[in-house]
């Protein structure tokens, strides 16, 4: 838990106040403000996808291996896992956020604060359904560093999470568009400060993100529901 | 109790477990006995359900792992070859766990689970975290565990691979008691050859995905003139050491081993 606050936290210090001069002469406003919701993001993404590829590990030498053999349904047990893993990376992102919050973050909008919360729990439940697709295909933890620098990153990189959409080469705004941390981390921004607001809307927010973690969580079950050891 | 017909299962272009067929009677102890990569694994998992086999009959306790899924598993207890207790958890957290996956009721499963850790001696530590458990107190649990919700048969692959021979003649009186008292029919294996001597009613010699001899320990000395199992073991199979590569799987054990996970 202390471990993987380490990335977010680096993030934040390096780039919020790297940024922070640059951001506000060219009428951004504070960068601290604009990229919180883009390091909780990072905080419960990567969070989340561990949780799924550790079924990897956890079937070959944990208690996963146990639960298959029971007489349970397996679905059953691939939606407790997710949820278990989900909430385990909103706690995490919560975390990020009171860190951000001693670091100068402020959010104005207190009655959103609850939605600000649903975002953070269906960028949590996608990314650990993503996770669980991955680590009941993969058969051992080799595929481990191509999913975080060929997936994980690239998903964290090409967001909006750490420079606003707006202005962006057209080739590159294409791609941040079609990438589904770009609208949780525009609900969250949206959700926490009036200042930025929602870029695409937080109903269109809800829907992206909503239907995607469906579609996911399926894939996710089916996928998990097929492995053999 | 165990019937298998003609199993065939292909891993890739590799046939692991080539036209197997052996029964076995309930009640009984029975030793499934081979080299590395001789099939053993493989066959277990498919009878426990957790891998399909690609052609044969299988009825395990009446039923077959593949169409009847959850009637299969219901009927037996396993010891994997791996831990697969939550280290996270107390050995009483574990047990319970396990009685709530197998629907065990909740007062049968707390008398059943005082019965089984006294059983094993391991109700003292009851509340005491699985990963400060050495590996021959974690097996111990595994056994009390494996029979938690009475099963008809129990598996076990290895069960008492790195222990020393105090804790594993603990785990076989365990394991032949509970069987006699229960009624349990227990397929297991192992490499320890005088052990299967010991403690198999029956065993069947697998290598190369095929069985190569079965029947009762003695006669497998008689046939071969061999003195000890071991021998007969080596008689039947051959001198030769089987150069299995690494698969992905202990390539994990080993860096499982040097993060301390076990």
């Amino acid at each position: 838990m202390i471990g993987s606050l380490g990335q977010p936290l680096l993030f934040l210090l390096a780039l919020g106040f790297g940024f922070a001069p640059t951001f506000s002469k060219a009428g951004g406003g504070s960068y601290i403000t604009f990229i919180t919701p883009g390091i909780i993001s990072m905080g419960i993404l990567f969070t989340a996808v561990f949780s799924g590829i550790e079924i990897i590990w956890d079937r070959q030498f944990g208690f996963l291996k146990e639960t298959l053999v029971a007489p349970v349904s397996r679905i059953g047990i691939v939606l407790g896992r997710v949820l278990g893993g989900a909430t385990v990376a909103m706690v995490q992102g919560t975390v990020v956020l009171m860190v951000c919050l001693v670091a100068g973050f402020r959010f104005d909008r207190t009655i959103f604060l609850p939605l600000a919360l649903v975002f953070m729990f269906l960028i949590a439940l996608l990314f650990t359904a993503i996770g669980t697709s991955i680590g009941s295909v993969l058969q051992d933890m080799q595929g481990f560093p191509l999913v975080m620098n060929f997936l994980v990153m690239p998903l964290f990189f090409f967001s909006n999470a750490l420079f606003p959409i707006q202005g962006l080469p057209k080739a590159l705004q294409v791609i941040v568009r079609f990438n589904p941390v770009t609208y949780g981390v525009d609900g969250l921004r949206g959700s926490l400060s009036s200042n930025h607001g929602y870029v695409f809307g937080v109903g269109q927010d809800l829907v992206v993100l909503g239907l995607l973690t469906a579609v996911l969580l399926g894939i996710g079950s089916h996928l998990f529901s097929k492995i053999e050891l | 109790m165990i019937e298998v017909r003609d199993l065939v299962k292909n891993l890739g272009d590799f046939r692991a477990v080539d036209h197997v067929s052996f029964t076995v009677t309930r009640g009984k102890i029975f030793g499934f006995l081979g080299p590395n990569g001789a099939g053993k694994t493989t066959t277990i998992k498919i009878l426990t359900t957790i891998l399909h086999p690609t052609s044969g009959t299988i009825l395990v306790n009446g039923h077959d792992p593949v169409r009847d899924q959850r009637e299969v598993r219901r009927a037996f207890g396993i010891v994997f070859q791996d831990p697969s207790l939550d280290d996270e958890l107390t050995a009483l957290e574990n047990l319970e766990l396990h009685g709530i996956l197998y629907s065990v009721a909740s007062g049968d499963r707390k008398k059943r689970i005082e019965e089984l850790l006294k059983f094993v001696e391991l109700w003292d530590r009851r509340n005491d975290f699985v990963k400060r458990f050495s590996g021959g107190m974690k097996r111990r649990l595994e056994v009390a565990r494996a029979f938690l919700h009475r099963p008809r048969i129990l598996f076990l692959d290895e069960p008492t691979i790195g222990l020393d021979p105090q804790t594993r003649n603990h785990i076989w009186s365990y394991i032949q008691q509970m069987s006699q008292e229960e009624d349990v029919t227990v397929f297991f294996t192992t490499h320890y050859m005088e052990e299967a001597d010991r403690v198999a009613g029956e065993v069947a010699v697998i290598d190369h995905g095929k069985i190569v001899a079965q029947g009762t320990p003695a006669e497998l000395k008689e046939r071969t003139e061999a003195k000890t199992l071991e021998d007969a073991f080596i008689a039947l199979t051959g001198h030769t050491i089987r150069e299995e590569e690494a698969s992905s799987k202990d390539r994990m054990r080993t860096m499982a081993r040097a993060w301390g996970r076990r």
